[in-house]
């Protein structure tokens, strides 16, 4: 509370609105602007996208989300979505429930056990993981994951494991859905790791040492204790997780290899939503598959806000007992 | 095991062996995480050092890349160099002083619901792909005027906004409510109080936050793909033009059938990443330097 507030005497004075600052008005009113132009423009990117998806939304309705065609023959263009919104599923919730394991790891890793010397360096190397852009993962992708994976894990995941649908026969070329998948896992991995160490900070030290003191093992007080407290948060940090992974283009157009299809051999090409937009870049043919583009990219923005509202409503109920906010961050 | 069992477990001391050997077990499984995710920043940052140090030199920056079949002899970034360095500079001219006063607004003067409100927008905005961002600028400006350098600067603008007026509203939080108060107990009008105590002594953060902005920014490819990417191969300066930029052409060479595309465009992400690297290693000293000159301050 700023001492304008507990003056009382001068808000019962007569004629206090001359004591209204012309220059208070004059900032007020400008930094208000800039919040405002912050919120407008929410509304402005959802208002446009929608506009500019309008004649597709209008010729294909939902059954766009329905189709698997793209097809932008003029005189014969269809549309649809179903191949991309498979693809991105696949990607990101396996990408996910790779990540999410290895993040919870990080961040006990860095909280529990890491010595004191590699704590900060350990946590500093990991927010750099984040900061790397994707399109630099990408080029990785293609020319040092994409081999390694083709030559030496998809053959042996094939060989052993070739009876389920997922392990089909390996990609020739080593642009593959499961290329995409490794890359978003690294993508999103450093994100839910740096909030779930945050979560894990916050856990109350008496109760971890209350269950220590009780003579659990450590494992079991994480389990115990740490877990159950952070419950909330980490489902945050997984939807967060999830919304970068599905909203990541660059990295993934750049190894996922294309394609319009639904198969589930993730050896084998495909596409997701923000892959197939970026692969678009040079140039569609036709207004309908402009139209149907932004469509993607519509679906896309729903998906985010829905996906970003979903995290900050369990951080705010759980948030609200444990004092504790959720940051994000890393490059795109 | 529910909660329950383990409780008895625990009181009573039962299992000790099995239950010491499954702590071992995941002890060894989260040192085994923090190693793979460690050795997965070494592996991809060891695999563009070794690729890109080759074509490293002066010539990336002071030559363009020739088109064509003809294309012989020595060939840079130079116009990806230009551009990105224009696009960054107007992208950050447009999100620092809106990001600074979106944060000032919400930290002295908004009350609560209208703070709450706006945060929640902030990380809302900063939820939205890039790639979305990239087709909403293609709609508002690119559609009808043409690809520009502004038009990507200002796709870049709403990707840094959220980041800097978040660090800024650390900052602002961390200024001791003493000082704003000394200072209108002295009479000092509260914009003034605003201007020359409150923002003063978040100098620091607000450079902390604007650099990880700008190291973020510099990276973005999705955002120029539809707002500046359709470009020439000389180096040009005016933002009312599309500029080639970093990220874009190393997109653009890694997908070129050309080994040589490919050495430079393993050169291009080497600078960018040791910009990066270097910018967010001097943000993160800037950061604990200053928030430590503020606690002292308290």
């Amino acid at each position: 509370m700023s001492a304008a507030d507990i003056t009382p005497d001068e808000t019962r004075r007569p004629f206090a609105w001359r004591r209204v600052r012309l220059g208070d008005l004059v900032l007020q009113g400008i930094a208000g602007a800039a919040a405002a132009a912050a919120v407008v423009l929410v509304g402005l990117i959802t208002w446009k996208l929608i506009e500019g998806a309008w004649p597709s939304v209008t010729k294909f309705g939902l059954h766009f989300l329905i189709r698997t065609a793209w097809n932008p023959v003029i005189g014969k263009e269809v549309f649809g979505a179903a191949s991309f919104l498979f693809g991105t599923a696949i990607t990101s919730l396996i990408a996910l429930a790779l990540a999410a394991p290895l993040a919870i790891g990080v961040a006990l890793f860095l909280t529990e056990l890491a010595p004191r010397v590699l704590r900060a360096p350990v946590t500093a190397l990991v927010e750099t993981l984040a900061a790397i852009p994707s399109v630099v993962i990408g080029l990785w992708g293609i020319y040092v994951l994409g081999p390694i994976l083709r030559d030496d894990v998809e053959p042996g995941l094939h060989s052993a494991l070739g009876f389920i649908p997922l392990f089909g026969p390996p990609s020739s070329s080593g642009s593959s859905i499961f290329t995409a998948i490794v890359v978003l896992t690294i993508m999103i991995l450093p994100i839910v790791a740096s909030i779930t160490r945050e979560l894990f900070l916050g856990v109350p030290r008496e109760q971890k040492e209350g269950a220590l003191a009780l003579g659990t093992t450590r494992w079991e007080m994480v389990r115990g204790v740490m877990f159950p407290y952070a419950r909330g948060g980490i489902a945050a940090a997984l939807i967060l997780g999830l919304g970068r992974a599905v909203g990541e283009a660059i990295a993934v157009t750049q190894v996922i290899g294309g394609g319009v299809f639904i198969h589930w051999n993730l050896f084998d090409t495909g596409d997701t939503l923000a892959s197939k937009i970026a692969a678009s870049y040079q140039g569609a043919a036709t207004n309908l598959e402009v139209a149907s583009l932004v469509y993607l990219a519509l679906i896309l923005l729903v998906f985010s806000l829905l996906a970003n509202l979903s995290a900050q409503w369990v951080v705010r109920r759980v948030g609200r007992r444990q004092g504790i906010g959720l940051r994000r961050g890393g490059a795109g | 095991m529910s909660s329950h069992n383990l409780t008895q477990a625990v009181l009573r001391a039962e299992g000790l062996p099995r239950r010491r050997a499954t702590n071992r077990l995941m002890e060894a499984l989260a040192w085994l995480a923090a190693a793979v995710a460690v050795g997965l920043l070494v592996l991809v940052v060891w695999s563009v050092a070794r690729r890109g140090w080759s074509e490293l030199n002066l010539d990336l920056i002071t030559k363009t890349p020739t088109s064509g079949f003809l294309a012989t002899g020595k060939q840079g970034l130079a116009n990806a160099f230009a551009g990105t360095l224009v696009i960054v500079l107007v992208a950050t001219l447009m999100a620092l002083p809106t990001g600074v006063l979106v944060a000032v607004y919400l930290n002295e003067f908004a009350p609560p619901a209208i703070r709450n409100a706006v945060s929640v927008t902030l990380d809302v905005l900063n939820g939205i792909p890039a790639i979305v961002i990239g087709i909403f600028v293609y709609g508002l400006f690119v559609l009808g005027h043409g690809q520009s350098a502004l038009a990507g600067a200002f796709a870049l603008a709403v990707i840094m906004l959220p980041l800097v007026a978040r660090s800024t509203m650390e900052v602002l939080a961390l200024v001791p409510s003493s000082l704003r108060e000394a200072s209108l107990a002295l009479g000092v009008p509260r914009w003034r109080t605003t201007l020359s105590v409150v923002l003063p002594q978040t100098v620091g953060g607000i450079v902390t936050g604007t650099t990880l902005a700008v190291a973020r920014a510099a990276g973005e490819t999705a955002p120029l793909l539809f707002t500046s990417s359709i470009v020439g191969t000389n180096v040009h300066w005016n933002p009312h033009h599309a500029l080639q930029s970093i990220p874009v052409a190393i997109f653009e060479l890694s997908e070129s059938p050309d080994p040589q595309d490919h050495a430079r465009a393993w050169a291009a992400a080497l600078v960018l990443l040791l910009f990066i690297l270097f910018a967010s290693l001097g943000a993160r000293w800037l950061a604990t330097r200053s928030r430590r000159k503020l606690a002292a301050s308290r």
